[in-house]
């Protein structure tokens, strides 16, 4: 095995049908956009430090550029970080083990979600080097989205490549699950992961179609003269806000459940115990929220002139997502109960995945009411909120994932020393960014802005935002060149390294050959991939 | 027998007092930012209390299991099939609880926040592409030009202490949004549609409006300043602003 995964061959990788290379590729992919969206996040920390434009020499460069930065940003972060990490690498390499399957159902269906993937990173790149870059927000709302002399067209082609990636994904990932289970492998045996991956691909299948209408007919009116979202034609402004987060508002479900699954399999291994009620976090807490996840999309819209019944019903129904959610913090925390728990890296981002969750999810239940959002909603509040419970919370988790699942990758060891310091600075970083902006949203500090000048009062706070920008940024760099030398450097890896009794540990070597394993696997009536009493 | 007088006088006297103060709060005007404020800290409260337990106990258990030896394997409870149900249903129904007791309080909030009071000033703003302009209900327009020299950049929404005011709003390109800190008030300006909101100025104050929907280069500058002035400075200003603008 090791003599023929050393001889590299670009063309094995690109045409692979193996779903072990292509969740390699999907995280190749994702890290390169999180790298290119990092890069604009610290431009934007920095342009926001002093008041006036700092990074140009006039206000509308300044605004332009800042507002260029600010769409790649979110697109680039949502689209092709978040949602790939999570559903493409992380689904894409370990469920299939999970499961004890010898790959995913439909192979080349999953190199063509790959290819897929990889076209919308370039044309999302792409969309920064020509001349009339998008501005448009990850949201692109009309008309602006319509009248700008940004090409709104990338971002429509962006959205199809990746949309498309997506439900052939989720198509090949529920039939995976459902068909390729190990023999004797029952529904309540599965990891947490794999769930959380399932209805995560129950969402996208059901919802990323609407965005996909929604950002068609925002090309049709841009290029092709229609007039959807055009009122002096008979159309509505307020429609492509409706679709676009009745997609939107789910889609942040699919980041946080797969972001879940993968915390409890790292809580479940470094404590060496059990779910804490499995059954209620898996069928009140996961399918809950999909439940619900279709019935909450007007609270992004609380302040858009919709009619007054509908913005109480959607407060009543967004308020009770806490049941679902509630559910599963409650099993998520409660693995901790009686656990055996040490503290390796992938732990220490677990832990700090249960602090993010609690600041970002409760800071939601203010702005699930609507009389509060209509201060909170569109400031720096908002803006902290979602990037504790979907930015950092979620990307906190892929990092976790990464290094939990580092030696069955690679076969060898991460470096701790190396990571932990990276840690550390991340850690701290996004709570000295993050948390001002609490205070200065609270305050009345409106997002996307790049001028402040009639609020003089928050440049301190944004400066110290900016010196934690920083901080993550050398955090990051250690964090994947620590991951880049240790995957050809590092010590070799024993098969378990963490004494895990999931099947991806128990039942194959570092890293899995083609066909993942060496005999058919096969599991007990009481196995479960929790157990570590036996 | 002394005990049940003394218990029915009391719930006489609670009830009769809510009822003097519902008939007074009848007469006089709730402000959304006061209930805004008041419903903020309550719902702080409810975040500190849920936030408090699940950290505390996070803290405490990562402190109290952690390994003794590196062999050690976890003891969590096995659940029996009753204590599986206890152990969603009543988390669901305190969750539940607090879900609708949130949701009470905020939906008469939002009734503050939607019911413009009789004797409100009404005054048209209408949003482009980035500027803001103010008509008041004699004609009269005031904006505010944020490249305009010292002194001529206009005055911006100026409106009278004591007397609510009512927004009927509305946009001539792209979606913009009416975002006033001080008040605790914000809606979004659309083209085709008509939307409102409504503030009281109580004392004298300056603040600023804020564009708070993104709307292209210039949203970051899309800004106006807001005046809460006496009655008569008020009255003074109008007429003033009239003739100005007959003369234009």
């Amino acid at each position: 095995m090791s003599a023929e995964s050393e001889k590299f061959n670009l063309s094995e990788w690109i045409f692979t049908t193996d779903h072990k290379r292509i969740g390699v590729m999907y995280l190749i992919g994702s890290i390169a956009a999180f790298g290119v969206a990092g890069i604009m996040a610290i431009l934007i920390r920095i342009e926001q430090s002093s008041l006036g434009p700092t990074l140009a020499d006039d206000a509308l460069t300044a605004g332009q550029q800042y507002n260029e930065w600010l769409y790649f940003h979110g697109a680039a972060m949502i689209l092709a970080f978040l949602i790939p990490g999570l559903t493409g690498f992380a689904a894409n390499y370990f469920l299939p083990l999970m499961i004890g399957a010898a790959d995913v159902a439909f192979p080349r269906i999953n190199a063509l979600s790959v290819w897929l993937f990889w076209c919308g990173i370039i044309v999302a790149l792409l969309g920064f080097v020509i001349p009339d870059t998008p501005d448009i927000m990850w949201t692109g709302y009309p008309p602006y989205s319509i009248l700008t002399g940004g090409n709104t067209a990338f971002y429509v082609f962006t959205v199809h490549l990746l949309g498309f990636a997506s439900i052939l994904g989720a198509v090949n990932f529920l039939v995976t699950v459902i068909y390729m289970r190990a023999p004797g492998m029952g529904w309540n045996q599965l990891n947490m992961f794999v769930w959380s991956t399932v209805t995560a691909f129950v969402i996208q299948l059901v919802f990323v179609p609407v965005l996909a209408a929604a950002v068609t007919m925002l090309l049709f009116d841009k290029y092709l003269g229609t007039h959807f979202f055009d009122p002096s034609a008979g159309g509505d402004v307020l429609l492509y806000q409706n679709l676009f987060w009745f997609y939107s508002h789910p889609a942040v479900y699919v980041i946080l459940l797969p972001a879940l699954g993968i915390l409890y399999e790292v809580v479940a291994t470094f404590s060496k115990n059990k779910i804490f009620n499995y059954k209620a976090g898996v069928y009140g807490g996961m399918w809950g929220v999909v439940l619900i996840s279709g019935e909450v999309w007007v609270h992004h819209l609380y302040i858009s002139g919709m009619p007054n019944w509908i913005r109480v019903g959607m407060m009543i129904s967004t308020l009770l997502i806490s049941l679902p959610v509630g559910l599963l913090a409650i099993s998520l925390f409660g693995t901790l109960y009686k656990g055996a728990i040490t503290f390796e890296l992938p732990m220490k981002y677990a832990i700090s995945c249960l602090f993010l969750f609690l600041i970002g999810g409760l800071t939601g239940i203010p702005l699930a009411i609507t009389a509060l959002d209509l201060h909170l909603s569109e400031t720096s509040f908002i803006h902290a909120h979602f990037h504790y419970i979907m930015g950092i919370f979620a990307t906190f988790s892929v990092f976790a994932a990464v290094y939990y699942w580092f030696p069955k990758m690679t076969g060898r060891m991460f470096n701790e020393k190396l990571g932990t310091i990276g840690f550390w600075l991340n850690f701290i970083g996004v709570n000295v960014t993050f948390l001002p902006l609490f205070k200065i949203g609270i305050d009345g500090m409106p997002r996307r802005y790049w001028n402040y000048e009639m609020f003089p009062q928050f440049e301190t706070w944004h400066f110290v935002a900016m010196i934690g920008a920083l901080l993550v940024a050398a955090g990051m760099l250690l964090t994947v060149s620590n991951w880049i030398i240790s995957a050809f450097n590092g010590e070799p890896a024993s098969d378990n390294p963490w004494k895990s009794k999931s099947l991806e540990w128990t039942h194959t070597v570092s890293p899995p050959g083609p066909g993942n394993f060496l005999k058919p696997v096969e599991v007990e009536t009481d196995w479960t991939p929790y157990d570590y009493r036996k | 027998m002394k005990k049940m007088l003394a218990t029915l006088t009391g719930i006489a006297l609670v009830v009769s007092s809510a009822i003097v103060m519902a008939s007074e709060s009848s007469d006089t005007i709730k402000d959304p930012a006061e209930e805004w404020q008041h419903l903020w800290t309550e719902v702080l409260v409810d975040l500190y209390i849920l936030g408090g337990i699940f950290g505390a106990l996070a803290i405490y258990w990562l402190f109290k299991y952690r390994a003794k030896d590196p062999d050690a394997v976890g003891d969590g409870p096995n659940l029996s099939r009753a204590q599986v149900w206890a152990w969603a249903i009543v988390p669901c129904v305190l969750f539940l609880a607090d879900d609708l007791y949130l949701g009470a309080s905020g939906w008469s909030a939002w009734n503050v926040y939607r019911n413009v009071p009789e004797n409100a000033m009404e005054v048209k703003v209408t949003g482009s592409m980035w500027n803001w302009e103010f008509e008041y209900e004699d004609g009269t327009t005031s904006t505010y030009d944020v490249d305009g020299d010292e002194g001529e950049k206009g005055d911006g929404l100026v409106v009278p202490v004591g007397t609510p005011v009512a927004l009927r709003m509305t946009s001539t390109d792209v979606i913009h949004s009416f975002g006033l800190t001080k008040y605790r008030v914000k809606e979004d300006l659309m083209p085709g549609r008509v939307t409102y909101i409504w503030f009281y100025p109580k004392e004298e104050a300056k603040s600023w409006v804020t564009c708070t929907e993104f709307c292209g280069a210039s949203h970051a500058r899309m800004y106006a300043p807001v005046k809460a002035i006496p009655q008569a400075k008020f009255e003074n200003w109008l007429a003033k602003r009239a003739k100005e603008e007959a003369e234009e």
